[in-house]
């Protein structure tokens, strides 16, 4: 197992280092300055040249991007063109932040998805099922930043004009309250797919000998779906979740904005706005390292579901 | 006129199977698919859904109120009602009139974003999967790469290099959708090349590029189709997001994003300029969701649950 871990450990550096490649020429062919945008606005010509020879962008493309893969390899990820902070550090302060967001939502989208997933296979062709479905359905076609401004719009503008106080902060960061509307908008997608998944999944195993005998032995209900079934048919749940986790981070951008979270979403857009490349890139290779460690976590995780992948590994 | 079938060497009578001869009409696969569809009372409210959609999008010089930019001051945050049924925004703008417009832009977004990946990652994935090897193991690998970027992230790349508007929207999102159809097109083309018929088109000396494109991309059809409709609410919904973002079309364009972004600045005074637009794009996506899970299920009903 630990030989396997390390092998995709291994794989994965191509991967990254692709992908350090394509975010690389994509700021590079971007139009606009860094040595402009880094001096004053009255700064000379000769002034602008000599930072460009500073800052080596008068190399060549490859050596720059040499450059820059030594830089990085050395947890170095350059400063930002507006403010001089070092951009490891302005992404270290707002990761904690975007963490949160993002694991408050899994949770809540996997508790809320297999719960729903589960009553509906089991009670299948009842409300039950038709209820979990039509919502299920309506939660993977709604856009986010949609449910977003509505909850805000319900919790915090209604509710403050019915009743003189805002059910849930429509902004900021610290408390629980401040966590909910935010997870649950990035989560409601999640929940709805994971429904789906579990669902057909479920059934799937439910029609197995195996649940077949295990309810002639007398086991109660809940043990047949919950110990018996729900544990064969989480393979495919998991992969969902695996695969959906890239969708899950870019939601966080647009769920940041609208909430004024301070995760890196919301400090992404400010630097394209800001054009202040350098944490773009920054921020974008930090959200590749991310999805391919929670892909790369997912694919360990098979083998505690199911200890016929361990085997296969050894 | 009656068919009859006999052996050639004894010219005895051979039984004629019950479809040849009767005056019955064969079953086609596409019979049989719309057949299918049509049982199904999801698929076909998504189906008459769409198609309203599209009758809105393509008439919408004639059905919508007003044009998309009518300015009248004078009527700015009007609520719904009988003289503008969905309101008006901060410039007295009609926003029925605008959503009806906005639909033009937000369908053709999705269908020329999932066109884009559609045939540039079909192809590569069809090149892939047909040849296999080392090309296989090349493009396959730039795709891996793509895809380690989380999509929406990878649009935001894309959109702050080429710039914000609605060409360069298109083509980020549609780019992003070239993996997705890459690895769905490769795995199809590897099933089908497999078949006999493929192997007796290459004993006849037909050109890979014949027998990719006559016969293994038509066979590889069926997963392509469903995949693509469910491509196409994704990709409104992505293209709307960076519009709510800035990222995408620009104001005064009515696309639907961008609509719910400058309502958003009003939500306290005037909650229908960002809950309307939002309305749209989900019933929207909703009609693509249904038509392509329902045609998944006529396709392949063993999926069905």
């Amino acid at each position: 197992m630990i030989r396997y871990i390390f092998k995709r450990l291994l794989s994965l550096i191509p991967v990254l280092l692709g992908a350090t490649f394509i975010v690389f020429a994509i700021m590079f062919f971007t139009p606009g300055d860094p040595a402009t945008i880094m001096l004053p606005q009255d700064a000379t010509a000769e002034d602008i040249a000599m930072m460009r020879d500073f800052l080596g962008l008068n190399e060549p493309f490859l050596v720059q991007y040499r450059d820059f893969l030594l830089r990085l390899a050395q947890g170095d990820l350059g400063n930002s063109f507006r403010t001089g902070q070092s951009v490891l550090g302005l992404i270290l302060s707002r990761l904690p932040a975007t963490m949160q967001l993002a694991t408050a939502s899994l949770v809540i989208a996997i508790m809320i998805g297999l719960i729903a997933g589960v009553v509906a296979a089991v009670r299948q062709y009842t409300v039950w099922d038709g209820g979990a479905m039509v919502t299920a359905l309506l939660g993977v076609s709604m856009p986010n930043f949609w449910l977003g401004l509505m909850l805000i719009l319900f919790f915090a503008v209604f509710w403050a004009n019915s009743f003189g106080y805002t059910l849930l902060p429509a902004s900021g960061y610290g408390t629980m309250q401040h966590m909910i509307m935010p997870a649950i908008v990035l989560g409601t997608a999640h929940a709805a797919f994971i429904t789906r998944i579990t669902r057909s999944s479920m059934l799937e195993v439910l029609r197995q000998d195996y649940i077949r005998m295990a309810k002639a032995k007398g086991l109660s209900p809940f043990k047949v779906v919950f110990v018996h079934a729900l544990r064969n048919a989480l393979m495919p749940v998991v992969t969902i979740i695996g695969l959906r986790f890239g969708v899950l981070l870019g939601g966080s951008v647009v769920t940041e904005r609208i909430f004024a979270w301070p995760g890196i979403g919301r400090l992404l857009i400010d630097a394209v706005r800001a054009q202040d490349y350098n944490v773009v890139q920054g921020i974008i290779l930090t959200y590749a390292i991310i999805f391919s460690l929670v892909t790369l976590g997912v694919d360990l995780l098979y083998s505690f579901i199911d200890p016929r992948v361990k085997v296969r590994y050894r | 006129m009656a068919v009859r079938l006999r052996n050639a060497t004894t010219g005895e009578s051979l039984p004629v199977p019950p479809t040849i001869g009767t005056g019955r009409k064969q079953r086609t696969r596409f019979d049989e698919t719309w057949r299918q569809f049509r049982k199904n009372k999801w698929a076909m409210s998504g189906m008459v859904l769409l198609i309203f959609l599209a009758f809105v999008a393509i008439g919408a010089d004639f059905v919508a109120p007003e044009g998309l930019d009518d300015q009248q001051l004078g009527r700015r945050f009007l609520a719904p009602s009988a003289e503008a049924i969905l309101g008006t925004d901060h410039l007295g703008r009609d926003i029925l009139s605008r959503i009806i417009h906005g639909s033009r832009l937000s369908l053709s977004i999705g269908f020329i974003t999932t066109s884009i990946g559609l045939v540039i990652g079909g192809g590569l994935g069809a090149i892939a999967g047909y040849y296999g090897g080392s090309r296989d193991q090349f493009i396959m690998r730039i795709m891996d790469v793509i895809l380690a970027i989380p999509g929406f992230i990878f649009a935001v790349a894309l959109v702050t290099a080429l710039g914000p508007n609605l060409t360069n929207l298109m083509i980020a999102v549609g780019v992003n959708s070239i993996p997705y159809f890459a690895r769905i097109i490769r795995s199809s083309v590897m099933s089908v090349k497999e078949n006999e018929y493929i192997e007796a088109a290459r004993a006849l000396g037909c050109s890979h590029t014949w027998i990719i494109l006559r016969h293994v991309i038509p066979n590889a059809f069926a997963p392509i189709l469903v995949q693509a409709t469910l491509r196409i609410g994704d990709t409104i919904i992505i293209a709307a997001g960076l519009s709510f973002l800035g990222l995408g079309a620009q104001p005064p364009l009515p696309e639907w994003g961008a609509m719910l972004s400058g309502g958003r600045q009003y939500l306290r005074d005037a909650w229908w300029m960002a809950t309307f637009p939002g309305v749209a794009i989900m019933f929207t996506v909703l009609a693509f969701n249904l038509v392509g899970d329902g045609l998944r299920d006529a396709l392949d009903p063993r999926l069905k649950n």
